[in-house]
């Protein structure tokens, strides 16, 4: 991270990161104000929240409104705040059990309604805090410390969850690609509606120890040799593709705003009935 | 001009009265009309309503919105009330100010969803894990569902509590006249006397201290984690005990006690009883009354805090003290904490109210 961003948005009293070494998650946290840092914004102006995980503890080295609530919960309290005062940007980070497994319902809902809030999912395939148990998004086979026969549970697509809910800009990223995927975190924050970013990124402790990815280097390089993005898969056969994963923006359209609709239809009708 | 409402309805009123201006709901009978109410009314005055996908989302929905200095309220009952405890404990740390309405039904589970209970009055106090502190209030009459509501938004911020209003299905849907307030005691929550590069969201030197609303210069962290006075998580038993010890006094008891004592002066039998039920105690003691006993009725309608010391000195005179409750025995037990004299048991939990023919009957017997 750039030390100018660093000092200007970190509360450094707080620092040093509680995440492990080759932890993806403060590669994402640095894209994430690298993309504040270029639209200028207010650090008064900015809430972002967290549920719970290691994901979960991001908020609480940052010099914004920050809460850090209950596991899975994170989109709850968003969607109070924006509602409450659309003013404020509200970012949401989330962990892949976090959004996916027991906030699935409130992830599927905020999506439903568009609310302009951004949601950052860092997945890891792994509930890293906890130690290592399968999560919604461990690939099928990969070991975790409740699946030691490998998982069964086919994984949840984000992406595709999300598109297939209501939300208005989709992607995928990795916390290896990381130009990439500082575009794709700006432009979901600039983003009005529900949009979300799918940041694939590595734990090395809890996820990569047990699926032979002993080291750091190896989390990483695994990312790189089996990720692709969309650009570069213009014009490549099925095969050639294989069994890459995806990166890259998947939906950008434009939809009316939950905050929006309701003062538009609703509070601004009722105040004026029509003649 | 007086109005014939419901005591839901009379909730509404409170609530909008006192300057509510957010909602988050999902129905669930026998509340439900509390949401609809609001969804119609709320957006007249500028207010937010919204319906979330269950009541763990409806909670946290009015936490957030109450960051935001927006007083925010939501409504359930049985099923709803236990899956809104995990953010009631969130509230209770985090000390975020909101009003949380239960209109209790028969349960355990779905139980008896269009019947009457008071079998939530443990849960309202104790249904979120670990110590923490709650405020619950028990409406007898729609009047109170009016007043109490006022009480609850006040006492929220005061105290940056959630408060909880412990209503049931026949308060819920009974009518009685009753003349709305023209004047409102509204008392919202302080705003830091200092500068933000100064403010401690739990400055430990106050027993409540000013909560900084979102998006007005006051940066700062929120965890449901245990946390020191700048709001970061610790584990320091120092840290732990001193934000523990003041959560737990935060709330004096005498600071919120609220009750209805009448009869008591000779009296030799007590009627105890909460909510809707204490209208037939009270019934029941009018009639014991024209008997020449001397019975006399008390009903706490700030429960939780319990007034344990005011039982106590009350029930000095008394012979036996009678508890009345719509379940198989929950306030009873803390009256027996309190009490120096008999304390008997009167209840049921079968959906049926208890009437004051009931109570009479075992007085007499
Ligand atoms: C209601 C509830 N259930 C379970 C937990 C325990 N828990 C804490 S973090 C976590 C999973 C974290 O995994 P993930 O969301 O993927 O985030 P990561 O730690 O990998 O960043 C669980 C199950 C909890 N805190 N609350
Ligand atoms: S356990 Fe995994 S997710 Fe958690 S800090 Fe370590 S590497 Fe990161």
């Amino acid at each position: 991270m750039k030390t100018e961003i660093a000092v200007k948005y970190l509360r450094q009293e707080k620092l040093p990161f509680i995440w492990c070494a080759g932890c993806g998650h403060g590669i994402i946290l640095a894209s994430i104000l690298r993309a504040i840092d270029g639209f200028g914004w207010s650090k008064d102006e900015i809430c972002i929240i967290s549920g719970i995980g290691c994901c979960g503890r991001t908020p609480g080295y940052l010099d914004f409104h920050t809460l850090h609530t209950t596991h899975g919960r994170a989109l709850t309290f968003a969607t109070g705040i924006k509602f409450a005062n659309p003013a404020l940007k509200v970012i949401v980070v989330m962990g892949d059990g976090d959004s996916v497994a027991i906030g699935g319902n409130h992830f599927i809902h905020a999506a439903r309604r568009n609310i302009d809030v951004t949601a950052i999912i860092f997945n890891n395939y792994i509930y890293g805090m906890t130690g290592g148990q399968a999560s919604p998004t461990t690939p099928v086979g990969k070991i975790a410390s409740t699946a030691p026969y490998g998982a069964i549970d086919p994984p949840f697509d984000i992406v595709e969850l999300a598109i297939g809910c209501g939300a208005t800009y989709v992607a995928r990223g990795t916390a290896f690609h990381v130009p990439a995927l500082d575009n794709l975190i700006k432009k979901a924050l600039i983003h009005k509606g529900f949009s979300v970013v799918d940041v694939l990124s590595p734990c090395p402790t809890a996820f990569g120890r047990r699926n032979t990815m002993k080291g750091v280097v190896e989390n990483f390089t695994w990312l790189k040799e089996n990720v692709i993005s969309k650009s570069a898969i213009k014009g490549k056969k099925g095969a050639e593709i294989g069994k890459r994963i995806i990166i890259g923006e998947f939906l950008n359209i434009e939809k009316p705003e939950y905050t929006e609709i309701y003062k538009r239809d609703i509070i601004d009708k009722v105040r004026s009935p029509s003649p | 001009m007086p109005l014939l409402l419901s005591g839901n309805e009379a909730i509404v009123e409170g609530a909008l009265a006192s300057g509510c201006r957010m909602f988050g709901g999902y129905p669930i009978t026998p509340s439900s009309d509390i949401a609809e109410k609001m969804s119609l009314r709320l957006p007249k005055m500028g207010g937010k309503f919204i319906q979330m996908e269950d009541e763990i989302a409806s909670l946290g929905a009015c936490l957030g919105s109450s960051l935001t200095g927006i007083r925010s309220m939501t409504a359930t009952s049985g099923p709803g009330f236990s899956l809104m405890q995990e953010h009631i404990g969130f509230a209770a740390m985090a000390e975020i100010p909101c009003v949380i309405v239960n209109v209790q039904r028969g349960g355990p589970s779905t139980g008896l969803p269009t019947y009457p209970s008071q079998g939530d009055v443990m849960q309202s106090r104790w249904g979120t894990h670990g110590d923490h502190p709650i405020i619950v209030l028990v409406p007898f009459s729609i009047l109170e569902c009016y007043t109490l509501t006022i009480k609850a938004f006040n006492y929220s911020d005061k105290f940056r509590t959630p408060v909880i209003i412990l209503s049931d299905e026949i308060l819920a849907h009974l009518r009685e006249k009753i003349e709305l307030l023209k004047e409102i005691d509204v008392k919202v929550r302080n705003f830091p006397e200092v500068p933000p590069e100064e403010y401690l969201p739990f400055d430990s030197r106050y027993l409540v201290p000013p909560l900084a609303p979102y998006g007005k210069g006051y940066r700062f962290h929120i965890t449901g984690l245990v946390h020191d006075e700048t709001g970061f998580p610790t584990a320091d038993p120092e840290k732990v005990r001193s934000l523990q010890e003041r959560l737990a006094s935060k709330i004096p008891e005498e600071e919120v006690r609220d009750m209805d004592v009448r009869y008591m002066d000779d009296a030799r039998i007590c009627l105890f009883s909460i909510g809707s039920i204490a209208r037939s105690a009270l019934r029941a003691v009018l009639q014991l009354r024209k008997k020449n006993k001397k019975v006399g009725f008390i009903r706490p309608i700030t429960v939780w805090p319990f007034p344990y010391d005011e039982i106590k000195r009350l029930s000095r005179d008394l012979d036996v003290i009678y508890v009345c409750e719509m379940n198989m025995g929950q306030i009873v037990g803390e009256v027996e904490r309190a009490a120096e004299c008999d304390v008997r048991f009167i209840g049921k939990a079968d959906g049926t109210i208890i009437s004051p023919g009931e109570i009479l009957y075992r007085v007499m017997h």
